[in-house]
């Protein structure tokens, strides 16, 4: 399966859980801790993001930036690995 | 920003730059701010960033000119079709569009929309209606539905007081001026990519001078309906739908 990831711009997140509905793969969920403007914001839950960018079309906020892998005959080093490291919440 | 990740990973999904990097006013899963973000990411893809100019409305988006990061300028409540008008008569080789709620574009500026659109204007119009008035307190709007509690129908829009929600997208679409007009939401990543399309289409059709692109986006106020955006969302889908059905209303052959 292809790998993704997504950055979340915690800060602009407004917490409407739009993008958590949208994943396929139930990725996200809301953070426990609150940004500054009181909301509880979206964050990954799980390391299996596939990068489909279906969080970031339904965001409201532009707040998500996704990430995929680099097809394999695309990628200088066969040995890199995608290691992403899933925010904590 | 750079493009990989450790190498490995590249983006495949950034906010446009044709946004501004302003936190928006609007509330927590509102439409507003996914359809700001569809119209800026097809003006950035077809590159027209420098050529473009919109016209926003009163309304809850009456700050689109502090997100949209291209020429903008404010109109009156319900005049943002006249005001593109004008820039449309000065700047005949620019691309312009209008932004406007169903409060701005269906109740005070009906006059101007239906004129507009009757003269054939090569601009595009963006109406996004949430069948409410957001900005104001959740007011009833034309398009508010029969039955629909607001704060000034308390006991739910009564249609033989006040009259039936007005369709005024399929109205317009009557007038020879009207050359493409469709029906268009943004629930969800598939109804997104479907209005993406819609919205490049009418740039196009500017380029040929076709007349006027009416695009109306059925969208959420989860503030003034008092649900939370998932609920909006929900609720949207099984009452407004039915009454605003999402679709072509009016394609021309070229688009076919
Ligand atoms: C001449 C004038 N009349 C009334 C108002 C008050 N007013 C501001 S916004 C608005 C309606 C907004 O509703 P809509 O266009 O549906 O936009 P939304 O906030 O729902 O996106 C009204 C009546 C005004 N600003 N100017
Ligand atoms: S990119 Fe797709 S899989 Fe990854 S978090 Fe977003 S919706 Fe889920
Ligand atoms: S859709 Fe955007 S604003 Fe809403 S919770 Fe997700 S990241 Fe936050
Ligand atoms: S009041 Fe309604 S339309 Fe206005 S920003 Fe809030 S949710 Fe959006
Ligand atoms: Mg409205």
């Amino acid at each position: 399966m292809i790998s993704g990831t997504v950055i979340i711009a915690t800060e602009i997140c407004k917490g409407c859980e739009l993008c958590i509905a949208s994943c396929p793969q139930e990725s996200l969920g809301l953070s426990t801790s609150i940004n500054r403007k009181g909301y509880r914001y979206a964050t990954l839950l799980r390391n299996n993001c596939t990068g489909c960018v279906n969080c970031a079309l339904v965001c409201p906020d532009s707040a998500i930036t996704v990430y995929r892998e680099i097809k394999s005959t695309k990628r200088q080093s066969q040995s890199a690995q995608p290691t992403v490291a899933t925010q904590t919440a | 920003m750079s493009t990989t990740m450790n190498g490995t990973m590249e983006i495949v999904y950034e906010k446009p730059k044709t946004l501004t990097d302003n936190p928006t006013h609007y509330c927590p899963g509102c439409g507003h701010g996914v359809i700001h973000r569809v119209l800026m990411e097809v003006i950035n893809e077809m590159g027209i960033a420098e050529q473009t100019v919109g016209v926003a409305p009163v309304g809850c988006s009456v700050f689109a000119y502090n997100y949209m990061n291209i020429d903008m300028q404010e109109a009156a409540h319900g005049r943002a079709s006249a005001v593109a008008t004008g820039v449309r008569r000065v700047l005949p080789d620019k691309f312009v569009f209008s932004y406007q709620g169903d409060g701005d574009l269906a109740a005070i500026g009906t006059g101007e929309t239906i004129h507009t659109i009757n003269r054939g204007e090569n601009i595009l119009m963006v109406f996004v209606n949430n069948g409410i008035y957001g900005m104001t307190g959740g007011q009833m709007a034309p398009t508010s539905l029969c039955g629909m509690i607001t704060s000034t129908t308390p006991y739910g829009r009564d249609e033989h007081f006040i009259g039936h929600p007005l369709k005024i997208t399929e109205m317009i679409a009557q007038l020879p001026g009207a050359y493409y007009v469709a029906r268009h939401s943004v629930h969800t990543p598939a109804a997104v990519r479907k209005l993406k399309k819609a919205f490049k289409a009418s740039f196009e059709s500017q380029k040929e001078k076709k007349g006027t692109c009416f695009i109306e986006v059925v969208s959420n106020c989860p503030s003034g309906w008092k649900m939370n955006p998932l609920e909006a969302n929900e609720w949207m889908e099984k009452n407004m739908f039915p009454y605003f059905p999402p679709g072509d209303i009016k394609l021309p052959a070229t688009m076919k």
